[in-house]
């Protein structure tokens, strides 16, 4: 491997998240919060959702972390705005066999962006990162 | 010191990772292992293995006299008095918990107070924290000078006469600050606190006398110089180990045992319940034996000009910072520019270079630098300049790609 294959890790487009994250900040009025970190490496998100009839009306997140936790956040929020909730939970169960180097289940919803980051199955140190602000959207989820 | 030939005892480090030559800068993660290292666990398998201490035969006897004899060898390396005050643990952590158990909530009370810093790693603060929880007694910071040092004149600031612990790492693992010891042990006594070195980062790299420190209690881990893993020391002055209670009961650390009391081992086996930690004390003695052979001064000497030859090349970087006090242990850690350390670690091991990349273990030194994340280079005896030069071309490698994306 040699540096050129970072750019299998570091796609554009996560780079463009990374740098212009959409849905940074937090959600006006009542909102589901969760705050979820990753203890071996200090990365931390918190995540606020709107959930009304079933449906994500609104995600922010704020947090501090690299480049693949944070566009995974970025990502996400902007998958998720809009959706039923287990369409939510259904494309994090989609996203968990994208990092296991899985073939997707993705039961015809628009994963988007978020493809892009399927290059992280190729780095096992890194998949922590790409699926800490999903598991903190599962955990809002379940919790409510 | 030769350090081709160094290089040439240790089999792991002539790999290519990532299609390039292994550069491993985590040794104070970890150490790698040398042959005579590896052959000692090897041979101890295959022809003495079994347990000590009981059995009449000759395979007993054998492991029993290879066990003592590593404890004769921790013995001398650090220059204790007696092997009574050498006990095998775990590890660093585990040395430093049995203390805190022990020691710490038998003579602590309400009023008494611990001291430690900032710079501790987390095995050195949290079982301090539970300690003085479970003991009323209070947890005190020496605050730390702007470059990642302690002042003496702190140290008299914060240690008092209600002061019963003084609890301190030898060696920085993310600063490379070294600690006066000596200095501060002298103080602790003053005000008729004991004193323990977390000398995880310090028996590795630097000649250790004990007796000269003076400290009470010293800490280390096998796996961060040249021995397996699952093997450590607390070393302890023999009067404050005599006057301790075990915190593990079961095996091999019994006198007498009745329906409802028992009796304990002399020292050190009094502290070693259990089936203790045979191969791995072996392969501690001959970790020992092959730093020894090289020499503890040659291998400080050796990482002194590392350091600063590694300080003198990341500097000329443009846009890192780098953490901790000019004079240093061998590590540096430093952070560049915005790249987050994760994906500086991710970079350059696409280069086949092994850096580490979080918190080190010690997040409130994270919080007193004002980050939440770091890249580290440590140092070994099997490192060279050569290393450092490939670490600097990767960075500023890393430096491109990430500002090309940006």
């Amino acid at each position: 491997m040699s540096f050129n294959n970072l750019d299998t890790l570091y796609r554009q487009v996560i780079m463009d998240h990374y740098k212009n994250p959409r849905n940074r900040g937090t959600v006006e009025g009542d909102a589901l919060t969760v705050d979820m970190n990753n203890p071996t490496c200090g990365d931390r998100i918190q995540l606020q959702m709107q959930v009304e009839d079933g449906i994500v009306k609104d995600a922010k997140f704020e947090g501090e972390g690299c480049s693949i936790s944070m566009s995974s956040a970025s990502m996400m929020t902007q998958a998720i705005k809009g959706k039923q909730i287990e369409d939510a939970l259904k494309m994090s169960k989609a996203f968990s066999q994208m990092m296991l180097g899985e073939e997707m289940d993705v039961d015809g919803l628009e994963m988007g962006d978020i493809e892009a980051l399927q290059g992280v199955s190729k780095f096992p140190a890194r998949i922590k990162c790409a699926t800490l602000a999903w598991k903190a959207m599962e955990k809002g989820v379940h919790e409510n | 010191m030769d350090v081709k030939a160094i290089r040439q005892q240790f089999p792991i480090l002539h790999q290519e990772v990532n299609g390039h030559p292994l550069v491993y800068l985590d040794s104070s993660a970890t150490s790698q292992k040398p042959l005579p290292v590896i052959e000692a666990l090897d041979a101890y398998y295959r022809q003495d293995n079994s347990n000590v201490h009981r059995g009449v035969h000759t395979l007993g006897t054998r492991a029993t006299d290879k066990y003592e004899g590593a404890r004769e060898k921790v013995r001398r390396f650090i220059n204790a008095n007696s092997t009574a005050e050498i006990i095998f643990t775990r590890g660093t952590t585990t040395a430093i918990n049995t203390v805190a158990y022990s020691y710490a909530r038998a003579n602590l009370k309400e009023g008494d107070e611990i001291v430690i810093t900032p710079m501790e790693h987390h095995s050195n603060i949290i079982p301090w924290q539970q300690a003085a929880k479970a003991t009323g007694a209070t947890l005190k910071y020496i605050p730390l000078q702007e470059n990642g040092t302690v002042s003496i004149t702190d140290v008299k600031n914060t240690v008092t006469n209600q002061t019963k612990i003084v609890a301190m790492t030898h060696v920085s693992n993310v600063l490379g600050t070294v600690n006066p010891i000596k200095e501060v042990t002298k103080i602790a006594h003053e005000n008729g606190a004991v004193m323990l070195v977390d000398g995880a980062q310090g028996a590795p790299h630097m000649k250790i006398d004990v007796q000269d420190l003076d400290c009470d209690f010293y800490c280390f881990s096998g796996h961060k110089m040249c021995g397996p893993t699952g093997i450590g020391v607390l070393y302890g002055k023999k009067e404050l180990l005599e006057s301790m209670e075990p915190v593990e009961f079961g095996g091999e650390m019994i006198d007498f045992v009745n329906l409802y009391d028992s009796t304990w081992k002399e020292l050190p086996w009094k502290f070693e319940g259990g089936t203790p930690i045979i191969a791995g004390a072996i392969g501690l003695g001959a970790a020992i034996d092959f730093l020894t052979d090289v020499g503890l001064d040659n291998i400080t000497k050796h990482e002194e000009n590392l350091a600063d030859y590694a300080m003198a090349q990341l500097r000329t970087i443009d846009g890192i910072t780098i953490y901790g006090p000019e004079e240093r242990a061998a590590l540096v850690t430093f952070n560049l520019n915005d790249v987050h350390p994760h994906d500086t670690a991710t970079a350059l091991d696409a280069d086949g270079i092994a850096v580490r990349a979080g918190h080190h273990c010690a997040q409130p030194l994270m919080k007193w630098l004002n980050v939440t994340a770091t890249a580290r280079a440590s140092f070994y005896l099997y490192n060279t300049e050569e290393d450092i030069d490939l670490l600097v071309e990767g960075l500023l490698k890393t430096k491109e790609y990430f500002g090309d994306v940006f």
